[in-house]
């Protein structure tokens, strides 16, 4: 029997009250596999992820997780097999850390019961697993921003999940910590056979960390594939409106990509303000 | 060097009290709270008109029981003072206190809001309105020892507890915020509603100050077969509030996040809301409204354990039954054989007391 995919969607449509949304969307990803979804804001990258998430129902097409149906699935068997890592988490109270990433375990603990040896210990493996064993009793709101997207990743790594979305991981971080956050995701891709598919806005660190990327469009997929036929002036010029220059990065081979000379318009026009000033 | 500044940097600024550690149960702070119960209720037994001292209290309780521990060295008052007021008064605060201090609980959680208490949803104004119709005009009926302003305030509360969750839900999903917002209009509508009532009823006049101690609260236990109705039902949602302490965990992340880790939020939902008026309408129907304490317990209780339901829920009815026994003795001691209004013990006793931990815990409520 073939292997069947981590996630597979079929002819998916989605609309949103206003009309905005996905269409046609067709889209397998293998176990095992680490995929960048890119696409300007509003292409739909989030409602994307919330449809593979079960936390929205496409209005047309299937998704099915695993070879079975997403929508049948409860959603506690969901979180025991999907994970997502959101943008970002505000409590409206303060946790610790260890109160968070518990939380991960909800679709495990039974009602009545406290948390059970075994889920203390995913707790702690999660902890250990980002590098923040030592800060269990720590406040949740008290820490940086880099620190609270690794706990999120502990708690969604808590879920045991097969399949590991994340919403722009790296959006408000530093560039020292958005290398190490996507150093623990490909870690944790290529380590423990997660199967990762993250939203991202960064082309070149897409490129660097991911194996295959998908570019969407005002809702559909423009491109699908490795790096190298994905980052291509014409497609990015096409979804993104600007002219870029790609090269080859010069130790890995990957493509790497900058603004084209047409950005000169840009300078140019800084150039000619400077000029008119009248101090000058 | 750097080592050091790390370890210093680990240190939070100002823990609460209780911070560290996985216990569900913290056996501390719940014994403590136990015992402030207990204390709580012997001194509530003890005082009133007629001081009752903790051995005659024994005694009495003994003999009722068929145990007896000497000769009977009381008055037969005493005795009827004992069973058939003080104490079915005492148990009928305490039980008061556990349901809107765990129904506090519960809508804070579920509503993801600091001002949410008890009566938000609805109750208040469902059972207000419904009291205030029956003190006007309906005959002082009885049903196992509740008069017909009980029954009404019960199902009126009730009822706009329904109304409220059937305008939240909008395509078979109720969202918090909705019911929040859906609580807040059903509230003020029926408040005026009530208001026009008075205005509208002929005679009303002579009512009115038995409308408005009703609506300001305060414990009536009348006959002690209401407890037997009222405790159960109590109880019980105690116990099953405790079970919603994981869904409502998961709620702290959000709507979103909580159904992504797992939870079926329009069941837990409809669960908590429906178990929150139970417990509401159950307090409501022997002691009117009382306000302020279900906003304050799970504040006050929330800086002692933290935020995990788990330990919050139970801690919070305990605190909640200690609080209004001891604010239910001051408020038919101190200006005996007249009772002023529970509602200014419970502020005077709560509001203190969370002020003083709020500003211990330094600029955190636990909220943000």
């Amino acid at each position: 029997m073939a292997v069947r995919p981590a996630i597979r969607l079929d002819g998916v449509h989605f609309t949103y009250p206003s009309g905005f949304g996905l269409a046609g969307i067709d889209l397998c990803i293998e176990r095992g596999e680490r995929v960048a979804i890119l696409g300007p804001n509003g292409s739909g990258k989030t409602t994307l992820l919330k449809l593979m998430l079960g936390l929205l129902h496409p209005g047309q097409g299937t998704i099915s997780f695993e070879g079975s149906d997403l929508g049948g699935m409860s959603r506690m068997a969901v979180a025991r097999a999907i994970a997502m890592v959101p943008q970002e988490l505000l409590l409206p109270y303060d946790l610790t850390v260890r109160e968070v990433v518990l939380l991960g375990r909800t679709s495990y603990l039974s009602r009545y019961r406290g948390p059970a040896d075994e889920d203390l210990e995913v707790v702690r493996a999660a902890m250990a697993a980002v590098d923040l064993l030592s800060s269990g009793g720590r406040p949740y709101n008290e820490l940086s921003g880099g620190e609270r997207q690794r706990v999120i990743l502990a708690m969604a790594l808590a879920q045991q999940p097969r399949l590991l979305l994340l919403d722009e991981p790296i959006r408000s971080l530093d560039l020292n910590h958005q290398i190490r956050m996507l150093s623990l995701i490909r870690e944790l891709n290529v380590k423990r056979g997660l199967t990762v598919l993250s939203s991202m806005h960064d082309l070149n660190l897409s490129s660097l960390y991911f194996d295959r990327l998908v570019l969407l469009s005002s809702g559909r997929i423009v491109a699908d594939g490795p790096p190298g036929e994905v980052i291509r002036p014409d497609t990015i010029h096409e979804v993104f409106g600007v002219s870029v220059l790609v090269a080859r990065h010069p130790g890995l081979g990957i493509p790497w990509m900058t603004l084209a000379p047409d950005a000169r318009d840009l300078l140019s026009t800084r150039e000619d303000a400077s000029e008119a000033h009248p101090y000058r | 060097m750097r080592q050091h500044s790390r370890s210093a940097h680990e240190i939070p600024p100002c823990p609460p009290l209780i911070k560290e550690g996985w216990g569900d149960f913290l056996p501390g702070i719940y014994v403590a709270l136990s015992v402030l119960l207990l204390l709580a209720l012997l001194i509530g037994i003890m005082q009133g008109a007629v001081t009752l001292s903790p051995v005659t209290i024994l005694k009495i309780l003994f003999r009722s029981a068929g145990i007896s521990l000497g000769p009977v060295t009381w008055q037969g008052a005493d005795e009827t003072i004992l069973l058939e007021i003080r104490l079915p008064r005492v148990l009928g605060a305490a039980l008061v206190g556990a349901a809107l201090a765990t129904a506090g609980v519960l809508f804070q959680g579920l509503l993801r809001n600091p001002l949410a208490d008890p009566y938000i949803i609805g109750t208040s104004a469902g059972a207000g309105f419904a009291a205030t119709v029956a003190i006007l005009m309906l005959p002082p009926a009885s049903i196992l020892g509740f008069g017909s302003v009980a029954l009404s305030a019960f199902v009126g509360g009730l009822l706009a507890v329904l109304l409220v969750y059937r305008l939240a839900r909008v395509d078979g999903r109720c969202s918090p915020v909705t019911l929040l917002l859906a609580g807040v209009v059903v509230n003020a509508v029926l408040g005026y509603l009530g208001s026009l009532s008075i205005v509208l009823f002929e005679g009303s006049e002579f009512r009115l100050r038995q409308v408005f101690t009703w609506l300001m609260g305060g414990i009536a236990v009348n006959d002690p077969r209401q407890l037997l109705a009222v405790g159960p039902i109590i109880v019980v949602g105690i116990i099953v509030a405790y079970g919603c302490g994981v869904s409502l965990n998961a709620l702290t992340v959000g709507e979103e996040g909580a159904r992504a880790l797992g939870v079926d939020l329009d069941r837990e939902a409809r669960r908590i809301v429906m178990l929150g008026a139970m417990l509401t309408g159950a307090a409501v129907s022997i002691s009117g409204l009382i306000g302020f304490l279900g906003l304050v317990v799970p504040h006050i209780l929330r800086l002692l354990v933290g935020s995990d339901h788990r330990r919050l829920l139970p801690a919070s009815a305990l605190g909640g039954a200690a609080l209004l026994v001891l604010a239910d003795t001051a408020a038919r001691s101190i200006a005996a054989p007249a009772e002023l209004p529970v509602g200014i013990f419970t502020a005077l006793l709560g509001g203190p007391l969370f002020l003083f931990l709020l500003r211990r815990n330094g600029k955190e409520s636990g909220w943000r």
